[in-house]
């Protein structure tokens, strides 16, 4: 991929940074539809029944801001830098913030958190009657373009998300509510990486094994997962990063959003 | 829990404080005694109590997991249709035990949580009590909500994915917690239990049996 793709891309998220910026921070939990339908996995051991189908869900238009985190973690102080038990949450957590309850910079509000264990995302996500999405609900609004729903077989597109992915994660954080994808999702791809639900499940295992079976000695059922669609390398990035996590992790370039249930139909 | 008059507990908690005045004012390193059991210290940071999810055993009662604390465990997720592994699991912690002394294994309690909580119900965990004879005073094979399944899954480190089969992909392993809730150590070996891991085992039981 060319430097072009790189610079054009960066100039098309500065451009969305400043549009977010002129139309003021978006409101504090948009949801919108996401409708059901299939997702061809990735992940092997899950398509010997291909393609899985995803029901319907509400899903954050936006990543989680600093902001909002901030509202929470003052709220339910035992999710605060320096209280939190270490069981949730690993020494890197919130470090880039001020104080335990100040963001700093108030233009910083805008950002999406990161810094963020698994623990507080979901405890988050409780918080506004939902719960993270799992790997399958993620991946399937994240196949999507302003245009389709399934844009993963297009090189453009996959040239794009990747020239994000090969950028340095030094750059600051754009200010959430980027283009909004066919749902109205905004910021799946270029801004943060996300948590998600079964981010444990994602079972790609890097140790040693030894005995006369070791696939069945080590996991129940079959063994590790395949993959797939190896072109898709903005998958098996993703993969890679959330196997390597564990729950009380955070990183610099990790947040997450929430889904809720839709509402029941009152009928 | 606390039965004791309160005047008595008065007395208690002034000689105490009476005790840690003195040992101040000597200036000894030595700690006062320590207060009445009630007075529950506070958690370590890392304890896996801090997970405010229930759990459900065999016998139908639904409890707390931090009411746990107190007695070391042996801790492990299955799921009770697993034709393989988990009943390699459940012998594994019997190897186990069976390596402990009576007094030793006396402390030591076994929970092994279900990763299926759809199919495994109270009544099919105690099916699966009875048909592998297991001794359901000191273990519990235990449910709760698929939330609580993964959260706990996330403290201990295990990982878990249901096939479109009805199977599951999950590590087994072992996971011995102090009394507690730390992690004191884990195994991943079935079948022979690990020498070492035994060796941790006597160890936490021993502390918590003083």
């Amino acid at each position: 991929m060319g430097a072009t793709t790189l610079r054009r891309t960066r100039a098309s998220g500065l451009a969305a940074a400043l549009l977010a910026a002129l139309a003021g921070s978006a409101s504090a939990a948009d949801y919108v539809t996401v409708p059901a339908g299939t997702l061809a996995s990735a992940i092997a051991g899950d398509a010997r029944a291909a393609p899985v189908p995803v029901e319907a869900f509400s899903m954050r238009v936006t990543p989680v801001s600093k902001g909002e985190f901030r509202r929470f973690v003052e709220s339910r102080p035992e999710w605060q830098r320096g209280r939190i038990a270490q069981t949730f949450a690993d020494a890197g957590y919130l470090h880039d913030w001020r104080d335990a309850t100040t963001v700093g910079d108030p233009a910083t509000e805008s950002q999406p958190v990161v810094n963020v264990s698994w623990f507080a995302a979901e405890a988050y996500c409780e918080g506004e009657g939902g719960r993270l999405p799992t790997w399958n609900e993620w991946e399937y609004v994240a196949a999507a373009d302003a245009t389709r729903r399934d844009a993963r077989a297009d090189p453009a597109w996959r040239a794009r998300i990747l020239a994000w992915y090969s950028t340095s994660a030094r750059a600051a954080l754009p200010a959430v509510g980027g283009a909004a994808d066919v749902y109205g999702v905004r910021d799946v791809h270029g801004v943060v990486w996300e948590w998600v639900d079964d981010f444990n499940a994602l079972l790609v295992d890097a140790d040693s094994r030894s005995g006369d079976d070791p696939d069945k000695l080590k996991f129940c059922g079959a063994g590790a997962i395949n993959l797939q669609d190896r072109e898709n390398y903005a998958v098996l990035m993703r993969i890679a990063l959330l196997s390597s996590l564990n729950a009380a992790d955070s990183t610099t370039s990790l947040g997450f959003r929430c889904v809720r249930p839709l509402a029941k139909d009152p009928r | 829990m606390n039965t004791t008059p309160s005047p008595v507990r008065a007395a208690r908690a002034s000689l105490a404080a009476a005790s840690v005045a003195m040992a101040l004012a000597l200036g000894a390193a030595q700690a006062a005694p320590a207060a009445p059991a009630t007075a529950a210290a506070a958690l370590p940071s890392d304890s896996i109590y801090h997970l405010p999810i229930v759990l459900t055993g065999q016998d139908g009662r639904a409890a707390r997991l931090d009411e746990r604390r107190g007695a070391p465990l042996l801790l492990g997720m299955f799921y009770t249709s697993c034709k393989f592994v988990c009943p390699m699991l459940i012998e594994t912690i019997r190897d186990v035990e069976a390596k402990l002394s009576a007094e030793e294994r006396e402390h030591l309690n076994v929970v092994l949580v279900s990763i299926d909580p759809e199919h495994d119900s109270v009544e099919v965990l105690k099916r699966t009590v009875d048909e592998r004879r297991i001794d359901g005073a000191r273990w519990t094979l235990a449910r709760t909500d698929a939330a609580s399944v993964r959260k706990l899954a996330a403290v201990l480190g295990i990982q878990y994915r249901a096939l479109p089969d009805g199977e599951f992909n999950h590590t087994t392993a072992v996971i011995l917690v102090d009394g507690d809730g730390r992690i004191a150590a884990r195994t991943t070996r079935l079948g022979n239990a690990e020498a070492a891991f035994v060796k941790r085992v006597r160890a936490v039981a021993l502390a918590a049996g003083r």
